[in-house]
């Protein structure tokens, strides 16, 4: 009953924010003069887009890493291959032939964006049909893609030890990279060049016949897709294969003998980590309006690890939590560390291009060493706790 | 044939380079049980110091400065990085070492303000030579041999002095070797040194025979060096030095193949394709030794 | 009554050391049979061949009448094999099942040195136990599909925790229970996977006198109420003369002794293996 009440709060907490979301970004067509911060093109609505894209990420790693005890680093290589599977799919055939012509061309003549406008009309209500089920499928197909090429490296991976299976997984990111930018296969990859003219976040916004916004969803889309995806990820760790990829995170030895096969279970959480990754790596090329292998190196994993600890390995909202602080300090708090400043007539030391950098990557040590918890430890935030904390006391008394 | 030759030169004296790094691996992962992803970014840190160094001193001077200032730099990252986590899992060590390479690769792009970086000519070392008709760089002859000396240095040193012998009880058995009053922390301390001062003469050598630096130029040399470690089988000296040359050699026939088959840009994936080869059929590398778990 | 369990020369061997040599067992279906030795005889070796985490060098062993683990020497295993009987299941198929595979099949065990997921309650430490035999796919319990089952489970967990007077625990880390309750919440957590014989590794380790007297007592109780096998390895005499239907000892890996327990007290050579020799 307990676990009913708050899987409501829950529910009724994520609806509110994704309300919240599409009213924050609509704000301007109710309220004009509207401070700088809340316009469409404030840095706000970057940080809020690109950390709801990463804190799916984050929290598919913590999947792997923090609940299963598998010390993976491959996601960026399972984002690329969710990033070109979607981008592939989803580029309309008309715009082929421009995205292709280094390489005269795509190999394939088909774009599930056309499919569906063929059966549902390309303007209107049947076009956003056709686009919202182009997407959606695209999406489901990238983790698909994403999931499977997990499940074959996955055999000979998973046998691995800890540090092992660490490095083979960033192998196997580094090779798909390598193969993605190679020329031969530049008719479907388009090479080293990028992918782009496929559906993006802004494709969303709702317009007139003069192409004047009405609605706009550019915020809220990449908000409702991860947190369906984070719903799904928390539904399966408060599950029984969720408590088993506990119990082989705490003692390999203990469950294989208590009946959970380490292999099934092993395999299961990379896949499924994987899919969400390959999830994340289409809405990251969905965010940046382009598909480039050479975005997706170990770098970039190593950033989605680091976000992990920061938040807590093991806390799915450590995870989101820390995305968005780590988003919003990188993209705009800590912006100005990276230019010349002055207080009064004294220019500040130091700052200048890549200070910001340096500052996070300080702070970033401090709590890998200092407060090895993270935000969250292994806790997670509850809604309910928080609405009793800050309620009158009388109801606290119940 | 002038070619292959010219290939293989440059094969070798790439693996030579590698060596020197991937001893550093070696040696860490054989005590702590730790790869030390920031190795590769000491390696990078070692060459931007020659960079700036070169352009006011004498390089007599410079190179000593260079590889006693990346020893302190191993040193610390040691002390500050890893040693307050000593009994913690090792995936939060392993999860330090991460943000130390972070750490040095953002701090290496404020410094240079991420533009790539011209290494100096270093007199003699980039000289040209004639071997057998082909004209190659005095670096190319030099690194193997340069190599061999300070794997035999550094093998007399392992097997003949005190310390040696520490090093290679505490790689058996970590808890004991503490038990048996051996100094852990030296011990520990003293494989980053030498790791660090033989990653600094590489990266002399590497980036002599490269046009730049950037802040991300450590960090494949870095693993491939990894790579090669595992491949001669982690915690033996000889292993990733063959290892090192193994990889050098194939990764620069791949790049000198025609250019018409477009394959260079595998050169980098084929060294993980090997590792995960390796992992799979001989875990224990080529001269490693298997190890059990007591349940 | 058959044998749940029969062990036939079954050699482990870690390369030159040969932990448990020819060793030959019977575990009537329904009895309470021990495993004693003096430490490092190869006791939890033995185990750990029954269980699936190692695969013996050589010997055959049977569950419930059916072959479970068979292996033969090869190659370089067969070179520098000591043991006896190497060509004995030479010709006969390796069967190496993994150990959740052989809890699949109905053994349970418990662990020398108390292995409790750490970051999990007492109640979800028994829960993870039913996860085997749940009716359920990744799918069906990711999106609740089938809440009935998922109720069964924590019922019966619940029940487990009552019976083994562990239910004031429940909400508590497993870890921050006392020694005796360890073990105790280690034997239901065993339980939960419905087995037919179940492995106690050194069960009154670390308790106190009178728990290890009430021990006996459980011991017989869990047996006839879920219609157990019991094998078990001990220390505490008392407990295992007690205890015991019928008593294999073994040093240096071979068996020196068998018999009912009054045998066993009296005989010789397990006299001298406990004490040592006296000349």
């Amino acid at each position: 009953m307990v676990q009913k009440k708050r899987s409501y709060t829950a529910l009724i907490g994520i609806t509110v924010l994704l309300l919240f979301v599409i009213l924050l970004e609509n704000l301007g067509n109710f309220i004009p003069g509207l401070p700088q911060v809340l316009t469409p093109t404030s840095p706000l609505f970057t940080v809020l887009k690109k950390a709801a894209v990463y804190s799916l990420v984050a929290v598919s790693m913590n999947l792997l890493n923090g609940f299963t005890g598998l010390f993976s680093l491959g996601q960026a290589g399972f984002m690329l291959l969710g990033a070109y599977t979607y981008a592939i799919l989803t580029v309309p055939t008309a715009q082929k032939e421009q995205v292709y012509y280094l390489f005269e061309g795509c190999a394939f003549d088909f774009s599930l964006v056309d499919m569906f406008e063929g059966i549902f009309g390309n303007h209107g209500a049947g076009g956003a049909i056709a686009m919202i089920l182009a997407c959606l499928l695209a999406l489901i197909l990238a983790g698909c893609v994403a999931g499977f090429f997990a499940y074959l490296i996955g055999f000979p991976v998973l046998r691995l030890k800890s540090d092992y299976l660490a490095i083979a997984t960033l192998g196997f990111a580094e090779i798909l990279r390598a193969i993605f930018q190679w020329q031969k296969l530049g008719k479907v990859t388009n090479g080293a060049n990028m992918i782009k003219g496929f559906p993006t976040f802004t494709n969303f916004n709702i317009t007139d016949s003069s192409g004047a916004v009405i609605l706009r969803l550019s915020t809220f889309v990449p908000f409702l897709i991860s947190s369906l995806c984070i719903v799904v990820i928390v539904l399966l760790i408060n599950s029984s294969y969720g408590r088993a990829f506990k119990s082989i995170r705490d003692d390999e030895v203990a469950a294989e003998a208590m009946g959970i096969s380490l292999f099934k279970h092993k395999m299961l959480s990379f896949v499924i980590s994987s899919f969400f990754a390959g999830v994340g790596g289409a809405l990251f090329a969905m965010y940046v309006a382009n598909a480039q292998a050479k975005a997706f190196t170990s770098v970039m994993t190593y950033e989605i690890l680091l976000i992990v600890v920061i938040g807590g390995i093991g806390s799915v909202s450590g995870s989101v939590l820390a995305t968005f602080l780590y988003v919003a300090c990188s993209e705009w708090w800590l912006r100005f560390l990276d230019s010349e400043q002055y207080i009064g007539n004294i220019k500040v030391p130091l700052l200048r291009n890549g200070f910001r950098m340096v500052v996070f990557s300080v702070v970033i040590m401090v709590i890998v060493l200092f407060f090895s918890q993270g935000i969250m430890g292994n806790r997670e935030i509850s809604l309910g706790a928080l609405i009793r904390k800050f309620s009158p006391k009388k109801e606290r008394k119940q | 044939m002038e070619y292959v030759i010219s290939v293989l030169l440059s094969g070798i004296s790439v693996g030579g380079q590698y060596a020197l790094i991937a001893i550093g691996y070696t040696l860490v992962y054989g005590i702590l049980r730790l790869i030390n992803f920031a190795h590769g970014d000491v390696f990078m840190v070692a060459g931007l110091m020659g960079i700036y160094f070169t352009a006011t001193l004498p390089v007599t001077a410079s190179v000593p400065l260079v590889i006693f200032l990346t020893v302190v730099l191993g040193f610390t990252i040691e002390r500050a990085a890893y040693k307050p986590l000593r009994g913690a899992p090792r995936m939060s060590v392993m999860i330090s070492a991460i943000g130390v390479s972070y750490l040095l690769q953002n701090t290496a792009t404020y410094v240079t303000g991420g533009q790539p970086m011209t290494y100096p000519v270093i007199p003699f070392l980039s000289d040209t030579v004639n071997v057998a008709g082909t004209q190659t760089k005095w670096v190319v002859i030099i690194t193997p041999f340069l190599v061999l000396i300070l794997v035999f240095a550094l093998s007399l040193l392992i097997g003949r002095t005190k310390v040696g012998m520490a090093m290679r009880a505490v790689s058996k058995d970590f808890e004991t070797s503490r038990l048996m009053g051996i100094k852990i922390n030296s011990v520990i301390s003293v494989t980053f040194i030498i790791g660090s001062a033989l990653a600094a003469v590489g990266s002399v050598l590497f980036f002599t025979n490269y046009p730049a630096i950037t802040p991300t130029a450590g960090a494949m040399p870095g693993l491939k060096a990894f790579v090669a470690a595992v491949f001669g089988g982690i915690g033996s000296i000889p292993g990733a030095v063959i290892g090192a040359f193994l990889i050098g050699i194939c990764e620069t026939i791949i790049k000198g193949l025609p250019s018409s088959w477009d394959v260079s840009v595998f050169s980098d994936a084929f060294t993980f394709a090997l590792l995960i080869i390796i992992l799979i059929f001989k875990p224990q590398g080529l001269f490693g030794e298997a190890a059990t778990d007591k349940v | 009554m058959g044998n749940a369990l029969h062990l036939e020369n079954v050699t482990m061997q870690f390369g030159g050391v040969v932990s448990v040599n020819d060793l030959s067992i019977d575990v009537p279906e329904h009895k309470i049979i021990a495993l004693i030795g003096p430490n490092g005889a190869g006791k939890t070796t033995a185990f750990n061949c029954i269980t699936g985490v190692y695969q013996p060098t050589n010997g055959l062993i049977e569950f419930m009448g059916r072959p479970m683990v068979r292996n033969h020497p090869t190659g370089k295993a067969l070179k520098t094999y000591k043991g006896e009987n190497a060509g004995k299941f030479a010709n006969d198929p390796v069967l190496a099942p993994a150990p959740d595979e052989i809890t699949g099949l109905g053994i349970a065990r418990t662990f020398q040195n108390i292995r409790l997921w750490k970051s999990m309650t007492v109640f979800e430490n028994v829960l993870v136990a039913k996860h085997q035999r749940a009716k359920q796919n990744v799918f069906s319990a990711t999106f609740r599909g089938n809440l009935a089952e998922e109720k069964r489970m924590r019922d019966e967990t619940m029940d487990l925790l009552v019976e083994q007077g562990l239910d004031a625990y429940k909400d508590e880390l497993a870890v921050s229970l006392p020694y005796g309750l360890q073990r105790r919440l280690e034997i239901a957590r065993a339980l939960a996977t419905s087995p037919k014989l179940l492995l106690l590794d050194e069960p009154a380790a670390g308790m106190n006198p009178q728990e290890t007297a009430e021990l006996a007592d459980f011991v017989r109780q869990i047996r006839e109420k879920y219609d157990l096998t019991v094998f078990l390895i001990e220390h505490h005499m008392d407990l295992v003369m007690n205890v015991s239907d019928y008593i294999y000892v073994i040093d240096f890996g071979s068996e020196i002794a068998r018999g009912i327990p009054e045998e066993v007290q009296n005989n010789r050579r397990v006299i001298e293996a406990y004490l040592g020799v006296s000349d």
